[in-house]
């Protein structure tokens, strides 16, 4: 078991509302997984900066100087909000591999969350009402963003461990279900050059997706791909810079409810997390169908 | 009429209230407020009473009902009326995977569509869907009836024992050893008291539905047959 939730918003004035909607709903789902939690956000994409989510178990460590050692290697200013085991460093986006090639050297115990222009990703091992309130996500806006709570069943549970796993620029995914082939994927991604950081078989559904979106693939068809390559059970709730997708597998055990009105698409592991959403008494609520693929894009 | 609070009150509050209603009670009349999609409401209940949940519900609602009458003002999650024992659960809205499984007496009226494996394991239990079953309905269904206005999904009746399958629309595909089967006189007979119990007479004629059953072939290991299983 593990809990999920997510929110596209179609209606620009409920986006300074996105963090404590989204932070609102995977508490729900607390008692569907208790050892970490997880949440993407996605906010202010076209603006030519990149952000790069960073976390550390020694932040008062690593976080120090970090924007100032980070702007001498790459040459122009870094921004840098930290809160708690994170930091968002903002740079400029022609910068941002630059930017991650150097800290890979400056600061080589950082692990990177996140990076694109528009995703940030805060998870920690701990309940999801922690979770949220350690990285403030209720004062987040954004205009879209998907959240986990776990219950871990194949790896470790760790920081790393924790959903959502970003495997590409600007791209995440979580996961309820577990995969029985992950090994033999992960082997044929790393072939093919992909890269992991953890032995989780959910890391290797995202890095799947993230691999076809690299080859030029939509996020539909990649998605549609899932259902042939991937053995195992699973929702997957999927988050790009401008999108948000939904796939179950064809056995569709794993539960899922969606519900859109005007202002928003939004996806619950149950509908108790769906409950108390803006205008939700009138929303179009459904549960999606197994081996069927949902997308919005703005 | 006793009004319940379920977002006051809490879910144990009531399931206790409700338990303690055994035999003859006045207090006949239930209504909950406030269910958010909360699991477990009005599971356990053993008293003919009739019990309205005003909006959706969660897991397990009305699960092992004996006696009452349960009914949804809203759609229903998972397991709904799952292993119900007598009395009437109808949801008005639709219902998630498994609803009714294992159910052994009664019946079960989803108005809108039920999802997968809908009746999966029913021992006597009637469900009436006024719209469509979803995929593996009726997986290794043991007796008691279902009756489908619209479409079942893939691999209906999979594993069938003795349950009957009546579906007016489509069948994807039928599970292993289920076979569609002669409708008979008394299969007309079924369907119209089901179709009449189950609110669904002014939508659809006995006449319109097709029965499936088991083929009886995997009963009892045989290895003649076992690349069917």
């Amino acid at each position: 078991m593990c809990g999920i939730v997510g929110l596209f918003l179609k209606d620009p004035k409920l986006e300074p509302q996105l963090g404590a909607l989204l932070a609102d709903m995977l508490i729900t789902m607390t008692d569907r997984g208790p050892d970490s939690a997880g949440i993407a956000i996605y906010s202010g994409a076209g603006k030519g900066k990149a952000k790069i989510t960073v976390q550390s178990s020694t932040p008062e460590v690593d976080f120090k100087t970090l924007d100032e050692d980070l702007k001498d290697a790459i040459g122009t200013p870094v921004l840098i909000l930290i809160k708690s085991t994170h930091a968002v460093l903002e740079v400029p986006l022609a910068q941002m591999d630059a930017a991650r090639s150097a800290l890979s050297h400056l600061r080589p115990n950082v692990k990177v969350m996140s990076a694109g222009e528009s995703i940030e990703i805060f998870k920690e091992v701990g309940l999801p009402k922690d979770v949220a309130r350690r990285f403030d996500v209720a004062k987040m806006s954004g205009t879209h963003g998907i959240g986990h709570t776990r219950m871990a069943t194949e790896s470790a549970v760790t920081t790393m461990g924790a959903h959502p796993f970003s495997t590409g620029s600007d791209q995440c995914l979580v996961h309820n279900g577990s995969l029985s082939n992950h090994n033999g994927v992960r082997r044929e991604l790393k072939r093919q050059g992909m890269t992991f950081e953890t032995e989780n078989d959910t890391e290797v559904g995202a890095a799947f997706i993230s691999h076809k979106l690299q080859n030029g693939e939509t996020l539909g068809n990649a998605l549609e791909a899932t259902l042939t390559d991937l053995d195992g059970f699973f929702t997957f709730v999927v988050g790009t810079k401008n999108g948000f997708g939904v796939v179950r597998d064809p056995i569709a055990c794993k539960p899922a409810v969606m519900a859109e009105t005007d202002d928003y698409v939004a996806f619950g592991s149950e509908y108790r997390a769906l409950v108390n959403l803006p205008g939700i008494e009138h929303a179009r609520i459904w549960e999606p169908e197994p081996a069927t693929v949902y997308f919005w894009e703005r | 009429m006793q009004t319940f609070d379920l977002g006051a009150e809490g879910l144990r509050a009531l399931n206790s209230a409700l338990h303690a209603l055994k035999g003859q009670t006045n207090m006949t009349e239930w209504e909950v407020i406030n269910p958010k999609g909360a699991h477990a409401i009005a599971a356990g209940v053993d008293a003919p009473v009739d019990i309205t949940v005003r909006g959706s519900t969660g897991y397990y609602c009305a699960g092992m009902n004996k006696l009452a009458t349960v009914r949804v003002k809203g759609s229903a999650g998972p397991g709904v009326a799952e292993n119900m024992m007598s009395g009437t659960v109808i949801i008005d809205g639709d219902a998630s995977q498994y609803a009714g499984a294992t159910g052994r007496g009664g019946l079960l009226v989803i108005k809108g569509n039920a999802s997968s494996r809908c009746g999966i394991s029913m021992k006597g239990i009637n469900i009436v869907v006024h719209g469509n079953i979803g995929h593996m309905s009726a997986f290794m269904a043991q007796s008691g009836n279902i009756v489908c206005l619209g479409d079942a999904g893939e691999a209906l009746g999979d594993s069938l024992y003795e349950a009957r399958l009546f579906v007016r629309g489509t069948v994807k595909s039928l599970g292993a050893d289920c076979i569609e089967k002669e409708m008979r006189p008394e299969h007309y007979a079924i369907v119209e008291d089901l179709l009449r119990q189950g609110e669904a007479d002014t939508k659809a004629k006995p006449e319109e539905f097709r029965r499936y059953g088991s083929a009886r072939k995997l009963y009892t290991f045989n290895i003649d047959n076992a690349s069917s299983y």
